[in-house]
């Protein structure tokens, strides 16, 4: 079977804080509360990155997370999908210009998917893992 | 031995281990959906953890560096097959086959083989080489020391009241199947075997590592402990087991308390009939306890502390297991 169709069906998520403000994580979190329930999709939360199969990760890459945000994604068992939340990831946000940045998300490991916002929003999470899952699956089809 | 025999074993036990595994994601689907919709949520479709488990299957198998790495991918391995074991000594119907090894084993051999599992976890936690798993294998053995008092009071009461009531074979399941203990006390002892039911009924989660029993695993604190470096396919089978032992831990509670079948109301007509009708009966049993035991627990409940675990054990569950055995003897003695 291909990754597309069983991650499609249960996708355990792990967040990772690369030095975020907290806000994308209470977004994050609130996806998975009764009123968002992406239960419904067979995603869940995970507590280790063994158990993942997507990177949640928010924030801009401070300097001391640089190296723990590689270990963490080499972690992870293969097939994994990683989303960027929120604008910090992507850009740097309101940090662009911080002494401490290491730079985006997408210069320490590959990025799938962005979702900006600040922070983004439960809907904006789960359209960006539609997205993600929908590119994937048309990856499989066109190789 | 003989050849029937032979292939009645080998068959059988084929056939409880697809049960087992087929049967234990079922109920572990029934009881997510169950549990969403107390939380006013749709939640998974019933299949989901079918879905979950053919992801894992699929997925890259991690042996990490510092695993020492026969016992880590061996006890997964042990655990499920150990589960599977106790599943071929307890009573399901009134089928002449069931329990398949009913006559080579009882209570007290459960009570060890229970004990397997567990111990296989503990020993993968170790091996794992993650100081998260090494205190989540700690708890866990803390946690086995805690639940065991009340679950040991319990068969010791069941063993004693059919000694004292002259029964054949008291540690034997068959023995418990045949002769419901309700029916050998007064409302007295009916008390006691109340609060007996209580007690096994808070050792359930605490068997399984459910919640508010689950600090072992508690992910949220040690991100998972015994289970934080497993992946792929030995995190599948670890999940498998425990599937299984959540069957097995049910069916024990529901062979101790409650073994009457359909064919003792309604008569038996056609032997086999009779038995698929016991087995369906069975299974709403089992599903019953384990809504009480599990589901209905761990959403109504937040996680203990391991300290408070064994507090609970030993003082508060401890307590009302051997105020049941009291009574249970008192009823038999003095009224």
């Amino acid at each position: 079977m291909k990754p597309s169709q069983t991650l499609g069906k249960s996708l355990w998520a792990f967040l990772f804080n690369s030095g975020s403000c907290n806000g994308c994580e209470i977004e994050m979190v609130a996806t998975v509360t009764p009123r968002y329930d992406v239960e419904r999709f067979g995603i869940k939360l995970v507590g280790s990155p063994r158990h993942a199969d997507l990177l949640l990760i928010s924030g801009p890459v401070t300097r001391n997370m640089a190296p723990r945000l590689k270990r963490v994604y080499a972690q992870i068992p293969d097939p994994k999908i990683v989303i960027c939340c929120g604008v910090c990831g992507i850009s740097g946000g309101a940090f662009y210009d911080s002494y401490n940045l290491i730079g985006p998300v997408d210069q320490i490991i590959p990025v799938d998917m962005y979702v900006p916002g600040c922070p983004s929003r439960p809907e904006a999470i789960i359209d960006g893992v539609v997205k993600v899952l929908a590119r994937l699956e048309a990856a499989e089809t066109s190789a | 031995m003989s050849l029937s025999l032979l292939l009645l074993v080998i068959g059988g036990t084929l056939a409880m281990t697809l049960f087992g595994i087929l049967g234990g994601l079922a109920f572990s689907g029934i009881d997510r959906v169950l549990a969403a919709r107390m939380q006013s949520r749709i939640g998974p479709p019933l299949r989901q953890p079918f879905l979950d488990m053919l992801k894992l299957m699929l997925k890259q198998n991690i042996v990490p560096a510092n695993a020492i790495p026969w016992l880590f991918n061996g006890a997964p391995l042990i655990a499920l097959a150990s589960a599977i074991t106790i599943l071929l000594y307890i009573p399901m119907s009134s089928l002449q086959w069931f329990p398949l090894l009913g006559l080579h084993g009882d209570l007290i051999l459960i009570m060890y083989l229970l004990i397997l599992p567990a111990l296989a976890m503990v020993v993968g936690g170790l091996s794992s080489g993650s100081p998260y798993a090494t205190i989540g294998a700690q708890r866990e053995m803390v946690t086995m020391i805690a639940y065991e008092l009340p679950f040991a009071v319990t068969v010791i009461t069941f063993a004693w009241k059919l000694v004292q009531a002259d029964v054949a074979h008291p540690f034997s399941l068959a023995t418990l199947a045949a002769t419901p203990i309700w029916t050998l006390v007064g409302p007295v002892g009916g008390v006691g075997l109340l609060l007996l039911l209580v007690a096994m009924l808070l050792v359930a989660p605490g068997e399984l590592g459910r919640i508010p029993f689950d600090a072992p695993e508690a992910e949220t604190e040690i991100a998972g402990g015994l289970l934080v470096e497993y992946s792929g396919r030995n995190l599948a089978l670890f999940y498998l087991s425990l599937a299984v032992k959540t069957i097995v831990v049910t069916a024990l509670i529901v062979a101790l308390f409650f073994p009457w079948n359909l064919s003792d109301w309604f008569g038996a007509g056609h032997p086999l009939l009779a038995g698929a009708a016991d087995a369906v009966f069975f299974l709403l049993k089992l599903e019953l306890v384990m809504f009480v035991a599990i589901t209905l627990v761990r959403i109504s409940v937040a996680r203990f502390r391991i300290n408070q675990i064994v507090d609970i054990y030993w003082k508060n569950v401890g307590a009302i297991s051997l105020l049941g055995l009291i009574l249970v003897m008192a009823d038999a003695y003095i009224l």
